[in-house]
């Protein structure tokens, strides 16, 4: 520069020596926040997490993400309820993504390929046993392995998976993809003890040498109803009719199959009923706005032929037929009796009214407490009595397959804890990622991907799963709805919109930094980051 | 080679020889015919590798010069009175920037009233503009001092008119010597521009300059023309060496050496000044000419040095600061500053007034005599003046001088020209 | 990814880049070496959108010549921010003579490019509103007419910023500014005929001329990518929102942008030799009062003293281009 013309002309860059970051009172930095579903899914998956890997199609590396937290994603893209999809922020948007769908793509992929767990962990030299191979016991006992301790189920049945296998008909979850998972669970390491009832718990952890046990023997006494009947009415529970589904010996039920009550288990055993022949019809005491079977399940079993007569009880029940009475419902929204009758045939009448827990195996165990037939756990999942954890459909709490799977792993982790005498502590929960921190602007508009569905005359007569599950084209489609709520996903947004080049780009899968010698805290790169992963603190000036 | 041939032909053949890269006109009398015969010679092929751009202003002709003389092409515009007006703030900005273009300003009068004809009021409201302006007394003098203009420009990266005068130089076919290209070309680098915006070496040019360093960028705009004083006589005698011709320095006396009197002037009127002195000596009146070719950089030193041995001075003048009086006049009196030398004023031959050998032969022996008035208006109408301003002290809403003056001259209607 | 073609939906082609998407589909403000064209150190406001606008558009002719520019600048706030004595924020080379000089200049430097046959070097010029539409509007037309090869851009923020936010001829009808205050009955500036330069240029019939916003980077990058594809004179004018001047939040800039699109208020659409060839589609309409709203330069329209009707006109005007350029999806343009 030497030769130029004096103070006019300038070398190229030199405002680099401007540190424009005094400028500044409050400056961006970049967060993580808690997205939604992440937050809903009872069994703690770090959804946002493994969408990430499967919306650049690496598969294997979101379902590695994805079994960290449980062990059945297949099973899970089956019957879980995905609380995940309510919460989800796309929802505001359009409709919320598919993550249920994508989690099944996930565990069929993971099976047909034969991906495996990674190796366990060194071993503990703790044992520790499980009773019940339901969903919480597997899940306990898949965390507890990779831990590196030494596992055994012990479990009453004749094949693992418990409700999943007894409960949730084959048309909904093939046994093959559970049986896989199941496998897959076993091929860590975990003794898995087949018809083998746990009648005392003390006893079996003495006798096993056990350190800890993990109890999920699920809930499977039906609840009975108090109906007037005939010696020759034929009146059976809904688990027992399940159950025996899986067995060498088909329920005798007849032509016209009444099932009472208006859960997800009197659609399941209504939907079974149907495809075995018969003409099931439903007997519920309120209305379908009010029944707690989800209203999918209704439709689908309504589209399949499933008769439902709402606002009815049971009075009576015959040989060959059932008198109902007519409800009406009072202005508390209860169902009070009108004094109307009417008859229908009923061949058998099966009742689902809901499950009481079996104890039976907790006699006289000191500690415990036992509220409404169920066993009450600290929050770190462990009973009354000190090493005896419990989880699932055995202590209070919603009753659902990922719930179960949720508890096995916090009991898991409790355990662990527990038999290294120290106590479990979380991370702290991120803030939540909410719709008003998202910039929705720069998601494009994309439908959610419909899952095809069997046809109806299949649906009506065969055991074939009814719900199909996506391809690869779709799966991607479907993750790459995926707002990404909270936590960067390399959009580029703020290396771009920033007026003063204050972002670094630290290249694929590094994120970005913020140069704070130059950035002004403009406030632009947090308006515009499109999922919210940034925010502005105050500076203290 | 010899030629007889048009003041503006002969200017636009030495442009042409000087190599430009750029060169941008807007159209204005007196200076049309240089860049219309330029313009031909670009698109004739007869001068390649230039770019003649026909812009829409003035404004924009000297604006492309800034860009393209920027870029590092050698650029060239020319323009005269009106124009150079409306280009003025590019006028500046040009010399500010430090870029060597070189401009031809036919002289011509300043409006309102507006008018087509010679004087020196254009160039010189330029004069505080940074630029250097070199004044032609003859055609071949204007086409010697466009060669070494380009040559001063870009040694000192500074941008340089020169002027000549609108129509009497512009418009007269007069014998002319224009050289060969191989001489220009020896005379002539290549443009090696300073500074130059380029790709490979990116600057910024044009910053914003507050008042920690405007002062200092100011000085060495000065400092560059100080310089000038010294490469124009340096220039002028390589000039000669290769050209065989004396043209060009920063002044030329004439009979100046036991020159009681001294007439002082620019441009074309030295001629006429020169017949009249030639005629007095013959009378035996100690009568001398200094001519200023460089008014800017203005060389005070050889002014001083070319009075200091005579009596009085009178400077001629096509240009008058209103209110004040002379201009070129107030930078020879600082020239002569403590000598006690007599020095007087006369304007003249403003929008084209004539300027007859008559006028000038009465008003030098007023000058030897010392009975003038400190500042002359030469050959004024002072009966015209004389009723309008009597007019005016009657009522002060006298209606337009100039339609008032005509009236009074028993003209109608003004030339029109534009 | 490569092993199929799936629409990107995630993010569609809204954000500046994404790790998803195949290098030659991402925007040039995307990568990391990105030329930077104005550093960082520069003193424009914070969320300047001159800033913000100038370093998409230099940068993404940069990347379409190969790093072969010269750009030259018309004074106002684009030029002090970037170059007051003794630092510049330019990579590129960069001159800046006077206010209304700019295309004259660059016209200037094209020339001399030609005559050197420098032809892989390109020229463009840039201005804020005022220097284009109003005292350089002479000279740009004048680079229009003759085709020069040169890429004029016009930093649009509606009002000459830098000397304290005064009316120019791209400012709107009804807004604030320190020459158009808000007193009497038609507070704020006239609603007069307007001054669409887009248009005037187009009349020029000159290869291309394009408007564009900060909200929407690869439509800018596109545009001006494909500009310097094309030799001749051209003319992209470019919505920059002035928070400062505008009295909007220092964040709120490309929202602005936005909402003058999504409004209708600015219009967005490419033109080739006089001919509209493309516009860019509202995705969600929005009532002119969305945009006006946050923007204290129309402030007076609203609250206590309301004027509903000069609203109504405003709206009238962003649905005449609506009209006009056939805006929504459904419609033709
Ligand atoms: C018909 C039906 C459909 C359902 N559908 C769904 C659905 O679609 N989605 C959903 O999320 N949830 C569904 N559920 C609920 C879900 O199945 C249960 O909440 C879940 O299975 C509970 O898991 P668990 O591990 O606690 O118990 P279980 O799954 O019940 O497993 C308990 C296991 O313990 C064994 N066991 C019991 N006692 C002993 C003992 N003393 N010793 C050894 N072993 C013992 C049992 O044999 C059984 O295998 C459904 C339930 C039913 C009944
Ligand atoms: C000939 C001239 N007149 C006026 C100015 C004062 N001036 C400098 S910048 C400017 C406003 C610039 O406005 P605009 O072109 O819209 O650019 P902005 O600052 O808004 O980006 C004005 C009026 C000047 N520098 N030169
Ligand atoms: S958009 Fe993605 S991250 Fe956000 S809630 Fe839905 S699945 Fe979770
Ligand atoms: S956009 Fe840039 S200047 Fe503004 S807050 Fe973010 S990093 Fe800082
Ligand atoms: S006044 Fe407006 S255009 Fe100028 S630097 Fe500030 S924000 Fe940018
Ligand atoms: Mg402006």
């Amino acid at each position: 520069m030497a030769n130029k013309p004096f103070a006019i002309t300038l070398k190229p860059g030199t405002s680099l020596n401007n540190l424009t970051g005094s400028w500044r009172t409050a400056r961006p930095v970049y967060l993580d926040r808690l997205p939604p579903c992440n937050n809903a899914c009872p069994a703690g998956e770090d959804i946002q997490g493994w969408l990430f890997h499967a919306e650049s199609g690496d598969y294997e590396q979101a379902w590695r993400a994805l079994v960290e937290n449980n062990p059945l994603p297949a099973v899970m893209g089956r019957v879980c309820y995905h609380p995940c999809e309510s919460a989800c922020n796309r929802g505001q948007l359009d409709s919320s993504v598919g993550i249920n769908s994508v989690e099944r793509f996930l565990g069929d992929e993971a099976i047909r390929r034969g991906w495996k767990f990674a190796a366990a962990a060194a071993a503990s030299g703790k044992k520790v046993l499980v009773v019940g191979a339901g969903p919480s016991g597997l899940s306990a006992a898949y965390h507890l392995a990779r831990m590196g301790h030494k596992v055994e189920i012990q479990e009453a049945g004749p094949l693992a998976g418990g409700m999943m296998r007894f409960g949730i008909p084959k048309y909904r979850l093939p046994r093959e993809v559970l049986d896989a998972e199941v496998q897959r669970i076993l091929d860590l390491g975990v003794t898995l003890k087949l018809n083998c009832k746990v009648a005392h718990i003390e006893q079996s952890m003495q006798d096993g040498g056990f350190d800890a046990a993990f109890l999920a023997v699920g809930a499977h006494i039906g609840k009975r109803a108090m109906i007037p009947a005939g010696d020759a009415a034929h009146i059976v529970d809904a688990v027992s009719v399940l159950r025996s589904m899986e067995g060498e010996d088909k329920p005798m039920l007849g032509r016209k199959v009444v099932v009472y009550g208006g859960g997800n288990t009197a659609v399941d055993v209504a939907r079974t009923v149907k495809r075995m022949g018969a003409e099931p019809i439903i007997v519920y005491r309120r209305t379908r706005d009010k029944a707690p079977a989800h209203d999918f399940e209704i439709e689908e079993a309504l589209q399949e032929g499933v008769m439902i007569k709402w606002l009815s009880t049971i009075k009576q029940a015959g040989d060959s037929s059932i008198t109902i009475e007519k409800m009406a419902l009072d202005d508390k929204g209860f169902p009070q009796p009108t004094g109307e009758f009417e008859t229908l045939e009923a061949d058998s009448v099966v009742l689902a009214l809901g499950q009481d827990v079996d104890l039976s195996l907790l006699d006289g165990l000191p500690g415990l407490e036992i509220k409404n037939g169920t066993v009450q756990v600290a929050p770190n999942m462990m009973t009354g009595h000190a090493g005896i954890f419990a989880g699932g459909d055995m202590v209070p709490s919603e009753r659902t397959v990922t719930v179960a799977v949720g508890h096995g792993k916090k009991a898991a982790r409790n355990i662990d804890a527990w038999l290294r005498g120290t106590a479990y502590q979380p991370a702290p929960k991120h803030e939540l990622a909410e719709a008003g921190n998202l910039n929705t602007w720069y998601y494009s508009d994309a439908d959610k991907t419909v899952r095809p569905m069997l046809d109806i005359i299949r649906r009506q007569t065969s055991f074939d799963e009814v719900q199909g599950g996506l391809d690869e084209t779709t799966a991607l489609f479907e993750a790459r709805r995926c707002l990404s709520c909270g936590n960067c996903f390399e959009c580029d947004n703020c290396y771009g919109v920033c007026p003063d080049n204050a972002v670094i780009k630290l290249g694929p899968g590094k994120r970005f930094e913020f140069k704070y010698d130059y950035c002004k805290g403009c406030g632009l790169c947090v308006a515009e980051c499109p999922c919210g992963a940034i925010k502005m603190v105050p500076e203290d000036i | 080679m010899l030629k007889q041939t048009e003041g503006s032909k002969a200017v636009a053949e030495a442009i042409a020889l000087c190599r430009p890269e750029v060169i941008c006109a807007y159209p204005i009398s007196p200076q049309t015919h240089i860049v219309e015969a330029l313009g031909e010679m670009v698109k004739s092929g007869e001068l390649p590798k230039c770019e003649f751009i026909n812009v829409e202003s003035e404004f924009a002709a000297m604006s492309v010069a800034i860009g393209s003389s920027a870029a590092g092409a050698r650029s060239y515009t020319a323009t005269a009175s009106q124009g150079l007006l409306f280009m003025v703030e590019a006028v500046y900005n040009a010399s500010g920037l430090g870029l060597p273009i070189v401009m031809t300003v036919a002289n011509r009068a300043i409006g309102a009233p507006i008018n087509i004809w010679n004087d020196h009021s254009d160039s010189l409201s330029q004069r505080d503009s940074g630029w250097m302006q070199l004044f032609a007394e003859t055609n071949q003098e204007a086409v010697d001092l466009h060669i070494q203009a380009f040559k001063l420009a870009e040694e000192l990266s500074m941008p340089i008119m020169v002027c000549m005068d609108g129509f009497i130089l512009t418009h007269a076919f007069e014998r002319v010597d224009i050289p060969s290209q191989e001489q220009v070309d020896a005379y002539l680098p290549p443009f090696d521009p300073r500074q130059m915006l380029d790709p490979a070496e990116p600057i910024s040019i044009g910053a914003m300059v507050g008042p920690e360093a405007f002062m200092e960028v100011k000085y060495l705009a000065h400092a560059k023309q100080l310089q000038a004083l010294e490469l124009i006589p340096q220039l002028a005698a390589e000039f000669k060496q290769t050209f065989g011709r004396d043209s060009g320095g920063l002044v030329r006396t004439y009979r100046a050496d036991d020159a009681e009197t001294m007439i002082v002037a620019m441009g074309s009127v030295l001629g006429t000044i020169k017949d009249v002195v030639d005629e007095m000596r013959e009378q035996g009146h100690k009568v001398g000419v200094l001519g200023i070719i460089s008014y800017r950089p203005f060389p005070l030193q050889q002014v001083r040095e070319a009075l200091v041995n005579c009596k009085r001075f009178l400077v001629l003048e096509k240009s008058l600061a209103v209110g004040m009086g002379g201009i070129v006049a107030t930078d020879v009196r600082m020239a002569v500053r403590g000598t006690g030398l007599k020095g007087y004023t006369a304007i003249a031959g403003l929008g084209g007034r004539p300027i007859p050998k008559t006028s000038l032969h009465k008003l030098f022996l007023e000058a030897e005599q010392e009975s003038l008035e400190p500042v002359t208006f030469v050959d004024l109408d002072w009966d015209a003046v004389n009723k309008q301003l009597e007019r005016e002290r009657q009522n002060r809403h006298s209606g337009p001088i100039a339609e008032n003056m005509l009236h009074d001259k028993g003209m109608s209607t003004a030339a029109k020209f534009g | 990814m490569g092993f199929q073609t799936v629409k990107f939906y995630q993010t569609g082609t809204f954000t500046v880049g994404n790790r998803l998407l195949a290098p030659d589909e991402r925007s040039v403000q995307a990568g990391e070496m990105r030329s930077n064209s104005i550093s960082s150190g520069h003193r424009a406001c914070q969320g300047c959108g001159e800033a913000l606008g100038a370093r998409y558009a230099i940068d993404a002719a940069m990347a379409e010549s190969n790093g072969q520019l010269i750009a030259a600048n018309a004074t106002g706030c684009l030029e002090v921010f970037s170059t007051p004595y003794p630092e510049s924020s330019w990579q590129v080379p960069w001159i800046h003579s006077l206010f209304g000089n700019a295309p004259a200049v660059a016209t200037g430097i094209a020339a001399a490019l030609k005559v050197k046959g420098k032809h892989d070097v390109r020229v463009v010029a840039q201005g804020g509103d005022g220097g284009t539409t109003d005292i350089g509007f002479g000279c740009l037309s004048g680079m229009f007419e003759r085709n020069d090869d040169v890429l004029y851009i016009c930093y649009d923020n509606e009002a000459y910023m830098n000397t304290g936010v005064q009316r120019s001829s791209a400012t709107p009808p009804a807004a604030r500014t320190a020459t158009t205050m808000p007193v009497g009955n038609e507070p704020g500036n006239v609603f007069g005929q307007g001054k669409n330069l887009p248009e005037i240029a187009m009349a020029h019939g000159i290869p291309y001329v394009a408007t564009a916003t900060v909200a929407d980077l690869r439509d800018l990058e596109y545009k001006v990518r494909k500009a310097m594809k094309i030799r001749g004179a051209r003319y992209i004018q470019i919505f920059v929102p002035c928070p400062l001047g505008w009295g909007t939040a220092s964040d709120a800039t490309i929202l602005m942008a936005r909402l003058a699109k999504e409004t209708g208020t600015f219009p967005v659409f490419e033109a080739e030799y006089g001919e509209v060839t493309g516009v860019l589609k509202i995705r969600n309409k929005l009532p002119v009062e969305e945009y006006l709203k946050p923007q204290k330069r129309f402030a007076h329209l609203f609250g206590k003293h309301a004027h509903p009707e000069m609203i109504a006109r405003l709206q009238a005007i962003a649905d005449r281009n609506i009209r006009k350029y056939g805006l929504l999806q459904d419609q033709e343009s």
